[in-house]
């Protein structure tokens, strides 16, 4: 098994919030994320996950716990020490309509990071690094001179993965990268990430509210509800046997493209999640979860391995027969 | 209730601006009967909401309707005049729109917002009025109407927003419902939710056209699919049929690029290149470009909309001489 590269050791973020309310967007999470592998975090908007994709990367302090890469601590660690692994770790954005500065060329927005990190002696060979991601990314050189506006949904995207690997980074923090795009486009942006993690040994974060986006690319998938981890493991065995509630309530949601299994009969999940401002006691799903019991509502669940996987649940689902929804 | 059918034919929108004249919605026939639901699937730029806009008579300056007609019974919609239209709209046809936040008064309580609804169409007295705003918010299962009656919409969650944009559009008992992506903003939990009230409202006897790019959500909703691609409708059929031998190019590769909740392929599918712009559309069929079948007059003319089973229509010219031969 490959090493560790990244690991969050109970880490939290608090945000505050009118009136003297905080809001805890993520709550003591900890997990590893091996060399080489694609880690999916799903869950539901505002249950924490693009926070913690930040805290990973310190593209945002923590309030309280530690990150570790290759073993060593960042939280705390000095600007100037962190800046050579800042170069090591990037983040790739949803919106490509937003994330590229409209007034840079293609080429000036992939050399910035050129630049910023000295990775060429002249400006002859930056355009030269410039072209070759391009090509690394599916777009024509001759774009080279072109604005953003110039371009569609999934070339911005080219674009933003481009600036993304040019520090030459060994982990990066997909933040809902195909979402903003058409279907038709989604697919070839996902295969991109594919092969840029084979030729150039990445790791990803992948952050997603698309289960089946998540499940097409991810080793290893990390599910969250308000702040915390619900379960983690191996992406097969997460979404083959949910062993938290929550997961399996996620994953019966998710709309089947077949009209002959329409409106089957699959449970739903009532009402909204709580909010981070005023997390329940205990588990907090609890308050939603048809198969919480009393002991619930006190306890908060830590987070124990099941099988492969590990799960916050103090009453972890058995397997179910039907396993072969799809 | 009496069964009256949304007829809308050879439907035309046309937008002249300074770079020239575009067709996003072009010769679009389609028929909405009480009781059933149909759709219109296609990606971003394909003309689906400005087909559900121009149904409905909201296409601003300098898009207009240039032709065609929509019929709701024997009464014809186009070229109504505004106070008349107005009276109409949501009485007889109401939409729902996909970001429910902008679609509501921020400064106004939920409730007095669907209830003057009801006083505008003049359909009961002020006292009454509340009554039935709560009685149609315990139909779209708003828990607590009451306290949600007195909310503003920056108190709801994403999922209450979009459950009281649906109260205010039935409460005066449409015969049609437009939904223009009416989950996408959603989670996916909230999203089953959704469907199943829009189900609801359809076994009701309402007629709804839902407008999504989700063919997840598609086919959880529809009996009747219309796939759209630069602004023509290029495939329709009874949603079973569609999903089982989908036969236009486009449709195929929309399908095959669904991604499911299965470990998928090391390569996913994808169709290559990108929807055109309505500017710089190809002469012949808008999808020669991308079209694995593409032949020589492909390139020349726009194929019609044929249809070659009862039911199944499709504008491909290679699709229809196969059926010939068949």
């Amino acid at each position: 098994m490959n090493e560790t590269l990244i690991e969050a050791r109970r880490l939290s973020r608090d945000f505050p919030a009118g009136g003297g309310k905080t809001i805890h967007a993520v709550s003591e999470v900890s997990l590893q994320i091996r060399e080489g592998e694609i880690l999916g975090l799903v869950g539901e908007s505002g249950c924490g996950k693009s926070t913690l994709g930040r805290l990973l990367i310190r593209a945002l302090a923590s309030t309280s716990g530690e990150v570790l890469y290759r073993g060593r601590s960042l939280t705390g660690l000095p600007e100037k020490d962190f800046r050579p692994l800042r170069r090591r770790m990037q983040l790739v954005f949803q919106d490509p309509w937003s994330s590229l500065d409209p007034r840079m060329s293609v080429r000036d927005l992939i050399a910035e990071p050129l630049e910023t990190w000295r990775i060429c002696g002249s400006r002859a060979e930056t355009t030269k690094r410039v072209t070759e991601l391009m090509r690394a990314v599916g777009l024509p050189e001759e774009f080279l001179y072109r604005y953003p506006h110039q371009f569609s949904g999934g070339q911005r995207q080219r674009i933003g993965i481009a600036r993304a690997i040019a520090a030459e980074p060994e982990f990066i923090v997909c933040d809902e990268p195909v979402s903003a795009l058409d279907v038709s486009v989604q697919n070839q942006i996902l295969n991109l990430l594919k092969e840029l993690r084979t030729e150039r040994k990445l790791t990803y974060l992948l952050i997603s509210h698309n289960l089946s986006v998540v499940r097409c690319l991810s080793d290893r998938v990390c599910v969250m509800y308000l702040g915390n981890v619900c379960e983690i493991g191996p992406a097969e065995e997460i979404y083959r046997h949910p062993r938290h509630p929550y997961t399996r309530f996620l994953l019966d949601a998710v709309p089947v493209p077949d009209p002959r299994r329409r409106g089957e009969e699959v449970p739903l999940l009532q009402g909204d999640p709580p909010s981070p401002a005023h997390p329940p006691e205990g588990c907090p799903f609890h308050t939603r979860c048809p198969f919480a019991e009393e002991r619930c509502a006190r306890e908060k669940p830590a987070l124990r391995p099941d099988g492969e996987v590990q799960v916050a649940c103090l009453k972890p689902l058995p397997g179910r027969e039907d396993s072969g929804r799809s | 209730m009496e069964q009256i059918n949304l007829e809308v034919s050879h439907l035309t929108v046309t937008i002249s601006a300074d770079r020239g004249k575009i067709i996003p919605v072009n010769d679009v026939s389609l028929r909405i009967p009480a009781g059933k639901i149909v759709g219109i699937v296609g990606e971003s730029g394909c003309g689906k909401s400005m087909t559900a806009r121009a149904v409905i008579g909201l296409i601003r300056s300098p898009g207009r309707v240039t032709g065609g007609s929509v019929r709701l019974g024997d009464r014809e919609l186009t070229g109504l005049p505004p106070k008349e239209r107005r009276r109409l709209m949501g009485s007889e046809i109401s939409m729902v729109f996909q970001e429910p936040m902008s679609s509501l008064n921020p400064v106004m309580k939920v409730g007095r917002q669907v209830e003057e609804a009801l006083l505008q169409h003049g359909v009961c007295s002020r006292k009454e009025a509340k009554e039935r705003v709560l009685e149609m918010f315990r139909a779209v299962e708003i828990p607590e109407p009451e306290t949600r009656y007195e909310s503003y919409p920056h108190q709801l969650s994403g999922g209450l927003r979009q459950r009281v944009m649906i109260a205010m559009a039935m409460v005066c008992r449409p015969r049609i419902l437009i939904a223009d992506e009416p989950t996408t903003a959603l989670d996916v939990t909230v999203e089953a939710q959704i469907l199943r009230l829009l189900r609801q409202l359809r076994d009701q006897g309402t007629g709804l056209l839902v407008i999504s790019h989700n063919l997840g959500v598609i086919a959880q909703l529809c009996d009747w699919v219309y796939v759209m691609y630069a602004g023509r409708i290029v495939e329709s059929a009874p949603a079973e049929e569609l999903f089982e031998r989908p036969l236009h190019p486009y449709t195929r590769g929309l399908f095959r690029s669904v991604l499911s909740l299965e470990e998928g392929p090391d390569t996913l599918e994808t169709i290559p290149g990108v929807v055109p712009s309505l500017y710089h559309l190809p002469e012949g069929c808008s999808f020669s470009l991308r079209c694995p079948r593409c032949e020589a007059l492909c390139e020349r003319e726009m194929p019609e909309l044929r249809e070659l089973t009862p039911g199944h229509a499709v504008r491909c010219r290679p699709v229809e001489k196969e059926a010939l031969h068949e």
